[in-house]
């Protein structure tokens, strides 16, 4: 390691102030006197610009999704028969599909789907893969080796065969969609928290609290979890894309969610035969994943940055 | 040389077989079975015709007997009848589709290794300049916009739109080979692109870059004939995987475009439980992914003589 800068000794303050002080004080108490970790993170992501856009869109979309019963002009499974196949018009600002559902009212609620299976799935995959990351790289030796050849099993199949595999065995669904995403997807951060968790347990200050008498529960969860979360919380942000993508990539081929309720994936997959007549209807939801998927995207990549000046590329 | 090829070479037995036997479990051990119709409101078979159709498939015998039965057959080049297209066996099937999809990844990895490496070099020498945050707009395009997504507006504004291509369908004439390509190669250009640029930047930051500067090479000289030698070996080692990725067809974008390719395979054959073609197209995929790695690792070792083989 070369010699620290300023900027860099603040992200590696966490560390620092964490050996020095009583194991007592959480994250939050590690308060500074000038500006935490996160303080300053977020300084640098509101200073990228494409991120803060980024972050912009999803609060939009998140408000969208929320807010979708006051907001959506139609309810989005009651078919009309008196307008049917319409392009968008005053009426209906994007079209009605053809059995005369508000194409409006349909993507509204869809951003429900996306935001849900987007931060719900991090969830699941944070649950599961955290625990076992820790376990394999707190205990080390045969306990690690037997849980990283089941992640190396894990990782040989591809991911989204997998899922669909799984997803033809439990029916459509969105808590099912939960399940298959979770069961595949927890791969990568476990990985992840066994290595920071591997290259931590001989840090001196881990050593220290050893020392001082920390059981194992207190030295995860107090010690070394919080100086691996800048790493697992990247790659969560970097997650939801993807479940986004797999959720999308599932209710288009038709097992994914359960058909009156609409999703974007679900939506381009049901409309794009009829591009040619009515090219709208799978445009906008396509359109609305690729902004998502974008803005999530632009949103990680200056997390990351801000989180870590020493991975910034640019 | 040639003695560390053959032992690559026989080193793809026992992964075959791994992978054949990891496969032949997940696709047992999930729930669901080929002996139920898959569509949605289809009445169930009855109990006699399930037996029926178990004893002809194999699958009333122990898994174990299965999956000898399976090694046995495979090692003969036989894989069997698809369980769902029923008239052909599944080598005639990939004989008839694995073509068409070789074709169309070939030319989408072409399209992203000219257009997506010599994107990755501009940006490394303008960096944070105006190219560089184009290259960094496309590489992001194109690694978070799904395929199916992209298809769409290319179809929305190349066919509907401009008229410029007349249809989409078929794979006849070069005409529809254009929006499928672009399609599935925009992806890998987007890897590509982001990949040489780190690789570049890396290496330009490289004391004989300083020192052949200061020598009085000219810019383009000292990027061409120093920079671009070395900053393009790690970018040679993701195109194995990414060939291998694109070369056995892509469900999306094949569906969209009605390529007759093997792509939905990959996706149809698991949602019907077609266990024979499921198999088959996993190993011709571990096959295809092992190769590539090869002919990677001996690219390598030729364009690095630093890199000896053993």
């Amino acid at each position: 390691m070369d010699a620290l800068g300023s900027r860099r000794e603040e992200t590696l303050a966490p560390s620092t102030t964490e050996a020095g002080r009583p194991a007592s004080k959480t994250l939050a108490g590690m308060a500074r006197p000038h500006r935490t970790l996160w303080q300053d993170a977020f300084r640098r992501l509101i200073a990228n610009r494409l991120a803060l856009a980024g972050g912009i869109v999803i609060l939009l979309i998140a408000l969208m999704a929320i807010f979708a019963p006051v907001i959506a002009p139609y309810p989005y499974d009651k078919p009309n028969y008196s307008a049917i196949s319409q392009f968008p018009s005053r009426d209906f600002p994007m079209g009605t599909d053809l059995t005369g559902r508000d194409m409006l009212s349909r993507m509204i609620y869809g951003a429900q789907v996306s935001m849900l299976v987007g931060l719900g799935a991090q969830v699941i995959v944070f649950l599961i893969g955290v625990p076992i990351g820790a376990i394999a790289g707190y205990a080390a030796g045969k306990t690690d080796t037997i849980l990283m050849r089941f992640v190396d099993v894990m990782y040989a199949f591809p991911q989204l065969l997998f899922v669909i595999l799984i997803m033809a065995a439990l029916g459509r669904g969105l808590q099912n969609i939960f399940i298959a995403i979770g069961i595949t997807g927890w791969v990568t951060i476990a990985r992840l928290t066994r290595a920071e968790f591997l290259s931590m347990r001989e840090k001196d200050y881990i050593q220290a609290a050893r020392a001082v008498g920390a059981g194992p529960w207190r030295l995860i969860t107090r010690h070394m979890l919080p100086n691996a979360l800048t790493p697992i919380v990247v790659a969560l942000t970097f997650g939801v894309p993807e479940a986004i993508f797999t959720e999308a990539s599932l209710s288009f081929i038709g097992v994914g969610i359960n058909p009156p309720r609409p999703s974007w994936g679900q939506m381009v997959g049901e409309y794009f035969p009829y591009l040619q007549s009515y090219w709208y209807l799978a445009l906008f939801p396509a359109i609305a994943i690729a902004v998502v998927m974008m803005s999530f995207t632009f949103f990680g990549n200056g997390l990351r940055d801000a989180l870590d000046p020493r991975m910034q590329q640019k | 040389m040639s003695q560390y090829i053959l032992r690559r070479l026989f080193w793809l037995v026992p992964t075959m077989l791994a992978i054949s036997l990891v496969t032949f479990i997940v696709m047992h051990a999930t729930p669901g079975s080929p002996l139920q119709p898959d569509a949605p409101n289809a009445n169930p078979l009855p109990p006699a015709a399930q037996q029926n159709l178990a004893r002809k498939w194999g699958l009333d015998k122990p898994l174990h007997v299965q999956y000898l039965t399976f090694l046995k057959n495979a090692l003969r080049g036989d894989f069997g009848s698809s369980y769902v297209h029923k008239t052909s066996t599944v080598m005639e099937i990939l004989k008839r589709t694995f073509p068409v999809s070789l074709h169309l990844g070939t030319m989408a990895l072409l399209l992203a290794i000219f257009v997506g490496i010599p994107l990755g070099v501009l940006a490394a020498v303008d960096q944070n300049g105006p190219i560089d945050y184009v290259c960094s707009f496309i590489a992001t395009l194109g690694v978070a916009v799904p395929n199916f997504v992209l298809a769409i507006f290319l179809i929305v504004v190349f066919v509907l739109g401009l008229g410029v291509i007349p249809r989409t369908g078929g794979w006849t004439s070069p005409v529809d080979w254009i929006l499928p390509t672009i399609a599935l190669g925009l992806g890998p250009l987007g890897i590509l692109a982001r990949y040489t640029r780190s690789s570049m930047v890396e290496v330009m930051r490289q004391d004989y870059m300083r020192t052949a500067q200061a020598k009085g090479l000219s810019q383009r000289a000292v990027i061409l004939g120093h920079a671009v030698k070395n900053g393009l070996l790690p970018p040679l080692t993701i195109l194995g995987p990414m060939f291998a990725a694109v070369g056995t067809g892509s469900f999306f974008v094949e569906t969209l475009f009605r390529v007759p390719g093997m792509g939905r395979f990959f996706v149809d054959s698991m949602i019907a439980r077609d266990y024979p073609l499921i198999m088959a197209i996993i190993l011709l995929y571990g096959i295809f992914l092992a190769i590539m790695n090869l002919v990677v690792d001996i690219l390598y070792s030729v364009v690095d003589p630093r890199i000896r083989l053993a």
